[in-house]
């Protein structure tokens, strides 16, 4: 029985998979990312970018939802994009996730202190106090904003907005060495991918 | 030297020298450029399509990349049906556009249109310039993006201020010829583990594979494997060789599609497993052991399951599976599809696919044959017998009438000696017959055959099949142009054939004209084309005639 390159991918339960995509900050390059999701049916699930230490290049953090083979062809069809310069699966490898969130409670004499309380417990900050709202900022993986949010529900929630999730991944390697920032040509004129291993 | 002079010393350095276009208010100052350099041939089209599919034709006949230019706004949207065709077809072409000053970008402004954002789907790449000094840099980057790896098309947007700018640098030499990745070791060895335990093997061969021929026939004749080539993989390996079997898919051979269903090991290389080739994908090959060999990753997996995926190209390997051959005999292997072999459709007397048949029977080996869309285009696939590679053209991907006659043109310009024929359908022939007056203009010595049977016919076929003979708005008997006078207006040479007597006269006189000249065969509309595999059905649901399609309903 021969190995296969993407793992026995034939009857994976759907699930949320995290990767970061690395970019040239290039116009226009968020659509081209988006619109090849879009166009081939794979669902994006929280999306954050931002710019990163190195000039001209962009990082991503993408989740995507779907079984691993949906996981599989977004990533090799993202690596085929010339803009990419690398895509990580976080599955490879251990990583640090995070999310902020930014929640408005509707406070009464009452309730105050019990929200503010339960604010504490999750070190949420407070970073707008009006006379009938709180304003909280939460930081943290997904179950920990999930969670702050339902503690927060019976008080009433005027609004939230979370960021996304966005990850890196652990220890001391950066997932791409500085030099490939360089050069200026784009990466397109390199393979996109290493040979296949079996 | 302004951007526009720039461009054409770029193309010029590339060796890129033929450049299929149509001027418009955004490109006027590429085409006042042009005039200071005599070495760069502009071909006039009459509509940007046939720019775009005239570029495909060059591209697949000499593979060399082709050029093609349109203006803003509506001269850059009829270049998208060529572009799409040969993203799916992974033909190299870069599309130049120009476009409103970049002051003007974003404003809505007469002839703008976002090329870039409406090309972003179906290009590998596109680029808007957004100064002269960059011009040849990205200009020389989209060539060598066209070419490398899976072949595609670029797009280049040029807003015309940018086109007038100054430039001021130093045109880049080209990029060497990128070098295409090798499979790794390990990949071949587990592939040739497998393959040496074959009992029922077959090799199945796309149009990635169109320059790995002699790697090709040597690695099927090392291993005594027979080999299928797909629709775009035609002329890979020698039609009519004791181990060729034909084309899959919906209209493939019966001896390649048994095959593929009984077959043990299936070694792919250079195709996609387009649903056309596969059927019903989980019934597919599903007694194979399945070795797929592409350069393109993201293609390994994606529709068929590849038990051993060898990413490299296809030349390369071919020849690591040709190092270590083991002569695999199977007689009762050979015999049976020898057995299916014989099984193929006889065309009635008087019948497009008569017609095609005496067509093709004329073609030297060295002929390029373009064909456009439908039931001509499968039957021509079913009935050529090609012995080389890169005498084929037709739209295989995207399925594009109109493509067959400005891929001529492109072929007939690209690879100058070369014979060049377009077989097309009346419907067909009907979306880029305008290119009749680039004929005239450059006297180019394009041979077409309209197979003329009045109607639509394949979804007139499908309208039988599978919709009770409703045969809604494929009807064209009513309205078609008198073709032989169509021509004629253009100033080109024509002859017509109503029968199969006719037929033989009116094909010499077509080939033998000196020029440009047009055959319009009058064929019978009620045939279909089989063996038919019907849509969503798996490979061994195949039907071979149309009695047999019709009780199946």
């Amino acid at each position: 029985m021969s190995a296969n390159l993407y793992g026995d991918t034939t009857s994976s339960p759907n699930k949320d998979h995290i990767i970061s995509v690395i970019v040239r900050d290039e116009p226009r390059v968020l659509t081209r990312i988006t619109s090849m999701f879009a166009r081939r049916g794979f669902n994006i699930k929280s999306l954050s970018v931002g710019t990163t230490e190195n000039a001209g290049v962009s990082r991503m953090t993408i989740v995507v939802g779907g079984d691993d083979n949906i996981l599989q062809q977004a990533i090799r069809q993202l690596e085929k994009l010339i803009d990419v310069i690398k895509v990580i699966d976080h599955r490879e490898e251990k990583f640090v996730d995070r999310e902020l969130v930014l929640v408005k409670v509707t406070i009464t004499p009452e309730t105050r202190v019990e929200v503010r309380h339960i604010a504490e417990d999750f070190r949420a900050r407070i970073v707008d106090v009006g006379r009938y709202a709180l304003m909280f900022e939460v930081t943290g993986d997904e179950g920990k904003i999930t969670a702050f949010i339902e503690q927060m529900r019976p008080f009433g929630i005027i609004e939230t907005m979370r960021t996304g999730r966005v990850a890196l991944s652990r220890g001391s390697n950066a997932d791409i060495p500085t030099q490939v920032y360089t050069g200026g040509e784009s990466k397109s004129l390199e393979p996109v991918l290493g040979d296949v291993e079996i | 030297m302004n951007g526009a002079q720039a461009l054409w010393q770029t193309l010029i350095n590339h060796n890129i020298t033929t450049v299929f276009g149509y001027p418009g208010g955004a490109v006027i100052p590429l085409y006042d450029a042009l005039t200071g350099f005599p070495e760069m041939r502009h071909i006039l089209v009459r509509h940007e399509q046939g720019a775009s599919h005239a570029a495909e034709g060059w591209a697949k006949s000499t593979g060399e990349v082709g050029v093609c230019l349109a203006t803003s706004g509506p001269g850059a949207t009829n270049l998208v049906t060529g572009l799409a065709d040969a993203m799916m077809d992974s033909v190299p072409i870069v599309a130049i556009t120009g476009n409103v000053p970049r002051a003007l970008i974003g404003t809505d402004a007469f002839q703008e249109a976002d090329i870039t954002g409406i090309t972003m789907p179906i290009t590998k790449h596109n680029y808007l310039v957004r100064s002269a000094n960059d011009l040849p840099r990205i200009l020389a980057e989209a060539i060598r993006l066209a070419r490398s790896g899976r072949p595609g098309p670029v797009l280049v947007d040029i807003p015309k201020d940018v086109q007038l700018e100054a430039f001021t640098g130093e045109i880049p030499a080209p990029h060497a010829r990128p070098e295409m990745p090798a499979p790794a070791q390990e990949a071949i060895e587990v592939a040739l583990s497998a393959l040496r335990k074959a009992q029922r093997p077959i090799l199945m061969v796309g149009g990635g594979a169109m320059d790995a021929s002699e790697e090709i026939i040597a690695f099927a004749k090392a291993w005594n494997i027979p080999v299928i080539t797909t629709l775009m993989g035609l002329g890979i390996f020698p039609a009519g060789d004791p181990l060729w079997l034909g084309m899959p898919g919906m209209h493939g051979s019966v001896a390649a599609n048994r095959a593929i269903t009984n077959a043990d090991v299936l070694v792919g290389i250079g195709l996609r497993f387009d649903d056309r080739v596969t059927g019903k994908v989980s019934r597919f090959a599903k007694n194979a052991t399945i070795i797929h060999v592409d350069i393109d990753a993201a293609e390994i997996s994606k529709l068929v399951h590849a038990h051993i995926p060898v990413r490299g190209d296809a030349a390369k390997a071919a020849r690591a599976f040709t190092a270590q051959p083991t002569f695999l005999e199977n007689k009762e292997w050979h015999a049976k599809l020898q057995e299916w072999k014989e099984r193929y459709v006889r065309h009635p007397v008087w019948s497009a696919g008569y017609a095609i048949k005496k067509i093709v029977d004329q073609l030297s080996p060295d002929d390029v044959l373009s064909t456009d869309v439908g039931q001509h285009q499968m039957l021509a696939a079913q009935l050529a017998r090609f012995q080389k590679p890169r005498k084929w053209l037709t739209s295989g991907g995207l399925g594009t009438m109109g493509f067959g006659f400005p891929a001529a043109i492109g072929s007939a310009l690209g690879v100058p000696g070369v014979r060049s024929v377009v077989i097309a359908g009346d419907g067909g022939f009907q979306m880029t017959a305008q290119e009749l007056a680039t004929l005239t203009k450059y006297r180019i010595p394009v041979k077409i055959a309209v197979i003329n049977n009045s109607f639509l016919g394949m979804v007139r076929q499908w309208q039988e099949l599978f919709h009770e003979n409703r045969y809604s708005e494929v009807w064209l008997g009513d309205s078609n142009p008198d073709f032989i006078k169509l021509a004629d207006a253009y100033g080109i040479h024509a002859v017509r054939a109503t029968n199969s007597e006719e037929m033989e006269s009116a094909i010499e006189a077509w080939l033998n004209h000196d020029g440009p000249s047009l055959l319009e065969a009058v064929v019978p509309n009620e045939h279909g084309v089989f063996p038919m595999v019907p849509a969503g059905a798996s490979l061994e649901e195949m039907v071979e005639t149309h009695e047999e399609a019709k009780q199946k309903q």
